[in-house]
């Protein structure tokens, strides 16, 4: 097989507050023989609350990251849910809407660039099940995961709106049963936990304005996974990790319940199966102590 | 092309709630095993239960033709209009053990049939109809160009089936939430060129029950059986709040406008300046966990952000491209 290579756009999270992730991820495709090319000239997404404020800045600022990839020539790939909703939502409605797209690139012409839509755009989740494939993946574990039971938990950006979702990814995902991250979990020998909040919202989207429906929502989701034995969580998504790591106190509070799991991203499950060392990982980076490596 | 068409038939397991809140203390799950035919619609399968198995089996219909909303319930989790919903798709998509539940089990009554009365109710605050002066004795038609009715993006053919309501997580744990089906309505209205209301703008705008709320998961987009796409509904809520001018200068409208300020300085988000700028004082309540986090080096100063590459296009696009004042 060739060398998979992409264009990876970061997002702000995996530079500031989540820095393990970033680790990890470059950890992983280091192992994987995946090589990512870092779109250093990326502005923030708007993180699904700047198009409420402003639509067309927004997309226009959007178009210019993914006119970046297209001049690598290389698929777009993201490593937070709501990076890849924005980036893939902006495509499709300049893909879709000639005359939309036309505006939009009057603008970028200004900075000298062009939004021409040759560029994929894919979590690096189903870059890694649709282009690496999970069985060779699975060849490559040298630390099975086999003694945890690990829940997974989706993200709505990943899954929803699943008609922008299956035209974007090559694995259609049914948002009310994804098998994704089930998938991957098995892949790296662990046990996936089944629960009814593995696809449902952790609300990190209100915590400003609503911090008691973003608490409960990420109660119920340590609850859910805790209650069906879960020793972790995974997650695809830097915002739902910040959620789940680090508002533990929040949300046991909203739903008058502990709760509290060690929660893992994705990149840094893959690394443990595939032997890197927690500190390649930065599992010291959590708020909730990964205390079973 | 051959026009033949095969009726099939398969082996299904349905395992389906029921509850009747005047007799029983807790809901339970009845077993019914059928054979199933590729012709075929959910409200089939409630029916024949209703004929074949039990008689005080219940739940609305009326329709039978995707209009009315009565039939709206869930299967597996995913809310769907009984009578138009093909029991086929249901089959590829879950497999052959089928859970049957009303939209919302905790406002069951009696098996699917549910209180939709904080539906109802939130629909009614919106004022879900148009506020324009009527002149009585009018000279000429009051026309509305193809262009004018685009605008209402499909909010019309809502059918107030509740499927979004009843998904929407923000109406579970905010019980003053208008809820995604409430919005569409009140956008639906707002984006009438002929309405002139003065206040439902102002109304779902509101921090206790207003779109700013709405936590983003577009379960209501995936649950409408319309394709109404009541989030796409809310952020043009938002949009028409700024528009308008009568955005409030309050935490969630600071924290939307706060990405563009980020932006236009560094690229990228500066994270603790976004929920400073959008809680102001507020943000001591942030403390505990910033704490925690700075010790696990989860918070970069603000001299420490690493800017995007090229930020003088940033700046002239973030320049050249904004639509909206705040
Ligand atoms: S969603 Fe988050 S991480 Fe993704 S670009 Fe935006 S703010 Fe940055
Ligand atoms: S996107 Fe908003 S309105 Fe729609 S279901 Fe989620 S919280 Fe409710
Ligand atoms: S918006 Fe769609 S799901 Fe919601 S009530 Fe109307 S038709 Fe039903
Ligand atoms: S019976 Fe009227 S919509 Fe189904």
């Amino acid at each position: 097989m060739e060398k998979l290579k992409y264009a990876l756009f970061t997002g702000c999270t995996a530079k500031q507050s989540t820095p393990e992730q970033m680790m990890s991820t470059m950890a992983v495709a280091n192992k994987l023989g995946i090589e990512l090319v870092e779109l250093t000239e990326a502005s923030c997404c708007g993180a699904s609350h700047l198009q409420d404020y402003d639509d067309f800045l927004s997309l226009v600022l959007n178009a210019r990251n993914i006119a970046y990839a297209e001049k690598h020539g290389l698929t777009m790939v993201t490593i937070c849910n709501t990076c890849q909703l924005n980036t893939a939502m902006t495509k499709h409605r300049l893909d879709n809407n000639e005359e939309l797209k036309a505006k939009v690139n009057e603008k970028l012409a200004e900075v000298g660039l062009e939004y021409k839509g040759t560029s994929p755009v894919t979590h690096f989740l189903y870059a890694i099940i649709d282009d690496f494939g999970l069985d060779k993946l699975k060849e490559m574990v040298v630390t099975p995961l086999s003694q945890f039971n690990i829940a997974p938990f989706y993200g709505c950006h990943n899954i929803r709106p699943s008609e922008l979702q299956n035209e974007t990814h090559k694995s259609a995902e049914n948002p009310y049963n994804p098998t994704s991250l089930d998938d991957l979990i098995i892949a790296c020998g662990g046990m996936n936990v089944d629960y009814d909040e593995k696809n449902k919202c952790c609300g990190f989207h209100a915590e400003l304005q609503s911090p008691h429906t973003a608490a409960a929502l990420t109660g119920n989701a340590i609850a859910g996974a805790m209650d069906n034995n879960a020793d972790w969580m995974v997650t695809p998504c830097p915002l739902c990790h910040l959620k789940l790591d680090t508002q533990a106190d929040h949300a046991s509070e909203a739903i008058g319940r502990e709760v509290e799991l060690p929660v893992l991203h994705m990149q840094q499950m893959v690394g443990l199966a595939l032997g890197c060392t927690p500190a390649e990982l930065g599992l010291k980076h959590h708020v909730t102590k990964v205390d079973f490596v | 092309m051959s026009t033949e068409h095969k009726i099939t038939t398969q082996n299904v397991n349905f395992k389906v709630f029921r509850f009747n809140a005047d007799e029983d203390y807790l809901p339970y799950y009845e077993d019914y095993n059928m054979e199933v035919t590729s012709e075929e619609v959910v409200l089939d399968i409630l029916n024949r239960i209703k004929w074949d198995h039990d008689g005080s089996f219940s739940y609305r219909r009326s329709c039978r033709h995707g209009i009315c909303g009565a039939c709206a319930i869930k299967v597996n989790g995913r809310s769907t209009l009984a009578c138009k919903e093909s029991m086929n798709d249901m089959i590829d998509l879950f497999g052959n053990e089928l859970t049957i539940e009303p939209l919302s089990k905790k406002r069951a009554i009696k098996d699917m049939i549910i209180d939709k009365a904080d539906f109802w109710d939130k629909h009614a605050a919106v004022q879900p109809y148009l506020v324009a002066e009527i002149d009585e004795a009018p000279t000429s038609e009051n026309l509305v160009s193809p262009e004018e009715e685009n605008a209402l993006d499909d909010a019309d053919l809502c059918i107030q089936c509740g499927a979004c309501h009843y998904a929407c997580p923000a109406v579970e744990h905010n019980e003053d939430f208008f809820g995604p089906a409430a919005f569409a309505a009140a956008y639906r209205f707002s984006a009438d060129v002929r309405d002139h209301s003065e206040t439902r703008l102002a109304d779902v705008n509101e921090e206790k029950q207003g779109v700013w709320d709405c936590v983003k998961c577009f379960e209501c987009a995936e649950a409408c059986p319309k394709e109404i796409n009541p989030i796409g509904k809310i952020t043009k809520l938002h949009q028409m709040a700024f528009q308008e001018g009568i955005a409030k200068n309050n935490v969630a409208v600071r924290h939307a406008v706060g990405f563009k300020k980020s932006i236009v300085k560094n690229g990228v988000l500066d994270e603790g300046g976004l929920v400073l700028y959008s809680e102001g004082p507020a943000i001591v309540k942030h403390i505990p966990v910033a704490l925690k986090m700075f010790s696990k080096g989860k918070i970069v100063p603000p001299w420490g952000i690493t800017k995007s590459e090229n930020l003088d296009e940033i700046k002239k696009l973030v320049k050249s491209s904004s639509t909206a004042k705040f």
